[in-house]
């Protein structure tokens, strides 16, 4: 199949961008990726820059890459990464239009690649359990639920890709951060930590510059992993109830 | 070269204690005045750099991703191993131990085995405690599946994610560590040397892959956890990114490289589906749990599965292996489907591939309990396929999924360079010849939180560490060498793509140091790979330039370095005159085309000592003795 393809080029963070067209040819077995390898191998044959994205695994698990293709964030297929897209979903003389997730948040370091070492940060604030190596119990110690822990283990899947952020008109980093304090939460292990864990990565998230939640659900639409809007208000209600009723020198059962 | 594994005496189930209680301590208000590099943040060195910033090291991580998250031990599908015996059924450390050694084919070390099977049970009481949602019972409790090679169920997963969830959980301490200043984190930075002063592993040169800054850090030892090597093949189930720059680079500077030719062929991939293919997609070895692996009896059967009855099937590994049938180990596995493909059985449009059918699966359990365990497999498959699985039998082909070799480390993990250590994929020492499912988490995790933070220590402890910096002037020498390195990649200026060599060489390797190999194809694919390599130096085409990201200029680097371990694989597969493992000799086999081991001449580790740009690497070898699991032919028939 033809293709048409607009693509953001952009030298670096500190350049202006803008949209350059291709033509080129796909077969419909191939994966989007493999489809910009056949472009980025001739344009190198002719002497020009490749253009740069983030990949890795290829199996949509690494969460490293991600653009948004035609308005949405990894292309028209749900559930689906741009690795694990492939061009059977796309037809003849199809014109596609492919730029990197744009937010403040997440600055564009070249071409369809950006910067989202906040997502790291907003981890590094609270999206843990504090256990250091060889201090834990039989894993068998503490039953959990199996509604509990199948839950626990949906909001668990995020990759961490950051199509949430590009989807969302306020380029909020709900959905993201609302799947680890989902995840944690749900867990017995998670409680003990769980205020501080709500209240210190929404303060980061606001420190990185994301924005707040609307409750628009564009993030759910694109999420590759099927996390789901009601994680937000799961951290929500942390968040409130954390915000109201938490000091952080007061003993529970006060 | 001596080599000493240095393996503590005693009997096999009192070694590690032995040999942690034997280590020198650094004391608690001391472990601040030492700071230690980690390379690669996947399950091995995520967890060890976590542990050791717990620990109240001074640690400098580093990563060519731009998340630690996003290494590629997120990638792995099935499970973990652990000795719990929650089951009842049977299992121990002594078992896990025994399997692993045979499944193996008898070339790994007995007491790092040992120390394995026995650290499992811990790695799972830390992952559960960090978070880590593994697949669970009604009654609350852990719920476990059987996995290739053993007959307990003993593999804890978390559905077919349970490398991600262990990742997560492991990057969720590091992140720990990072926030609380213990652990330093360099996302997007590739090493491309290692800095040696006095002999001992002082640092690494790394390129800062957004800037391309080339930069010097030090430290007072260097653990790398830099994963396997697949990626020479060029398509592997492994990441685009995987590559084994950091590891040769150490071997050039000094660390013996062992078995380099013990790769593992995954039984259950996707098949190729043209010239364009960029990687092989794994589907979990759990399949065969339920799924049933056949190719119609006649040769050149081109009807639909569903057109071939029952009777002109052919359900190969349930036929010549009645007591494990489709769970025999991976090695088996994969053999067997080649034999059936070259036989011109095999199935799809390609004639390369084999039907992994659950239809068997459906009528027994009914779709939705099919669904449950491998839902997310079988949409993976549709996905790539376009395919539905649930009515259409699954295609599957071997594919290049984990390398068994690296370089060579003793008991304590260190490599031949003092201050060096090395661990999970990265290192040789505990899968022999072919490695069991669920158990490369295993290791990543054991080397990582479990090992090395304890023998590091003594090292630090023991050994006299004079204070240099980034100015000294070996450092300066390794920060040239990789300067030179890119310069000379920039300045070929040719005409082939970068891509286009590591086909070809990748193409070379799976065709002569694949599946199988004779003395033959090994030695046409080194005059090949070596000749290839003189083209790449000569022809290749890297745009841009050194300061900016250059996605090509890191795929070159790569490249080079793969071009050398190529041929040191092809060149140890053609010293190991016997079949064992994932390594199959045509010469050697059974009358019933079973590997056939030589123990009197080849019952060791071949450890390759480099020896300088285009000479011969010399062979060392590590006698391995088998005390405990005594060495038989394999057998799961």
């Amino acid at each position: 199949m033809k293709l048409t393809l607009h693509i953001w080029r952009q030298k670096n963070a500190s350049s202006a961008g803008k949209m350059v067209r291709y033509e080129t040819d796909a077969s419909e077995h191939m994966s989007f990726l493999e489809m910009l390898d056949v472009l980025n191998e001739r344009l190198i044959a002719q002497g020009e820059e490749p253009v740069a994205f983030d990949h890795d695994c290829r199996e949509g698990i690494c969460g490293s890459c991600g653009f948004v293709i035609n308005g949405v964030a990894h292309g028209p297929l749900p559930s689906t990464t741009v690795c694990q897209l492939h061009m059977r979903h796309f037809k003849d003389g199809d014109e596609l239009y492919l730029e990197p997730w744009r937010a403040a948040a997440f600055p564009v370091i070249k071409d369809l690649v950006v910067d989202r070492s906040a997502f790291d940060r907003i981890i590094a604030a609270g999206g843990y359990i504090s256990v250091s190596t060889g201090s834990a119990v039989d894993a068998n110690a503490l039953p959990v639920r199996k509604k509990d822990s199948d839950m626990a283990m949906d909001a668990a899947q995020c990759i961490g890709c950051g199509a949430c952020v590009a989807a969302c008109p306020n380029a909020s980093a709900s959905l993201f951060m609302s799947a680890k304090i989902s995840h944690l939460g749900l867990l017995p292990q998670g409680q003990p930590e769980r205020m501080e864990r709500a209240l210190n990565m929404v303060a980061a998230a606001n420190e990185e510059l994301f924005g707040s939640c609307t409750n628009i659900g564009e993030c759910e639409a694109v999420c590759p992993k099927g996390i789901r809007l009601e994680f937000i208000a799961r951290m929500n209600r942390d968040f409130l109830k954390a915000s109201w009723t938490f000091r952080a020198d007061r003993v529970e059962g006060d | 070269m001596k080599l000493d594994a240095r393996i503590p005496s005693g009997p096999i189930e009192k070694k590690w204690e032995k040999c942690r209680f034997e280590m020198k301590l650094v004391n608690p208000a001391n472990k601040r005045k030492f700071s230690v590099i980690v390379v690669g943040t996947g399950l091995a060195g995520g967890s060890a750099a976590a542990t050791m910033g717990e620990l109240g090291y001074n640690v400098k991580a580093f990563c060519f991703q731009d998340s630690p998250r996003r290494a590629h031990s997120i990638a792995a599908q099935g499970g973990i191993n652990a000795a719990k015996n929650y089951q009842n059924d049977g299992d121990s450390i002594y078992r896990l131990f025994y399997d692993t050694v045979k499944g193996g084919d008898f070339r790994a070390r007995e007491a790092n085995v040992y120390r394995l099977a026995e650290i499992s049970v811990n790695i799972i009481d830390q992952c559960v405690a960090q978070g880590v949602p593994f697949a669970r019972e009604y009654g609350g409790l852990l719920a476990n599946r059987s996995f290739g090679g053993a007959q307990v169920s003993r593999t804890f997963y978390a559905r077919g994610q349970t490398g991600q969830q262990l990742l997560l959980g492991c990057y969720q301490a590091l992140e720990r560590q990072v926030q609380s200043g213990r652990v330093t984190m360099y996302p997007r930075h590739e090493m491309l040397e290692l800095i040696l002063i006095d002999g001992k592993a002082r640092g690494i040169v790394t390129r800062n892959l957004v800037t391309g800054q080339i930069e010097s850090h030090i430290a007072d030892a260097v653990v790398l956890a830099t994963g396997g090597y697949g990626n020479v093949f060029y398509l592997s189930t492994n990441a685009k990114g995987s590559n084994a720059t950091a590891i040769w680079r150490a071997h050039r500077k000094g660390a013996l490289f062992a078995n380099p030719c013990f790769t593992q062929i995954h039984p259950t991939c996707i098949p190729v589906s043209g010239d364009y293919q960029s990687k092989l997609t794994l589907m979990s070895e759990s399949l065969r749990n339920d799924g049933r692996i056949w190719v119609p009896q006649q040769k050149g059967d081109k009807r639909k599965p569903s057109q071939i009855p029952e009777g002109e099937r052919d359900y190969y590994l349930e036929r010549r292996y009645p007591s494990f049938g489709n769970l025999v180990p991976r090695d088996v596995a994969s053999r067997a489907a080649k034999g059936a493909c070259d036989e011109g059985r095999g199935v799809g449009e390609t004639g390369l591939g084999v039907y992994l059918d659950f239809g068997d699966a459906i009528r027994r359990l009914g779709k939705g309990v099919v669904a449950e365990r491998y839902g997310n497999l079988f949409e993976m498959y549709e996905r790539i396929t376009g395919e539905d699985p649930y009515s259409v039998p699954m295609r599957i082909f071997p594919a290049i999924h984990y390398t068994m070799g690296g370089l060579w480390v003793d008991y304590r993990l260190q490599s031949t360079i003092p201050g060096l250590f090395v661990i999970g994929e990265a290192n040789f020492s505990d899968h022999g010849a072919n490695r069991l499912g669920a158990s490369a988490l295993m290791q990543g995790l054991a080397d990582g939180y479990f090992v090395l933070p304890y023998t590091i220590g003594d090292y630090l402890a023991s050994t006299k560490l004079d204070k240099v910096d980034a100015s000294h002037a070996d450092a300066r020498a390794a920060q040239n060498e990789a300067n030179a390195q890119v310069k000379k990649l920039l300045g070929v200026q040719g005409k082939r793509t970068v891509d286009s060599f590591h086909r070809e060489m990748g193409k070379m390797m799976w065709d002569e140091c694949g599946m199988s190999r004779n003395a033959k194809g090994l030695e046409k694919a080194i005059g090949h790979i070596a000749a290839l390599e003189q083209e790449f130096w000569k022809d290749v085409k890297v745009i841009g330039a050194g300061e900016e990201l250059n996605q090509s200029l890191e795929k070159a680097g790569r490249l080079a370095d793969f071009f050398e371990l190529a041929q040191l694989m092809c060149r140890d597969a053609l010293e190991r005159q016997e079949s064992c493992g994932g390594h199959f000799r045509e010469e050697y086999q059974t009358p019933e085309g079973e590997a056939m081991r030589d123990d009197d001449d080849f019952c060791y580790a071949a450890a390759w000592e480099y020896k300088g740009p285009g000479k011969k690497h010399e062979l060392h070898k590590e006698s391995l003795s088998f005390e405990y699991v005594h060495l038989a032919q394999r057998s799961y028939k």
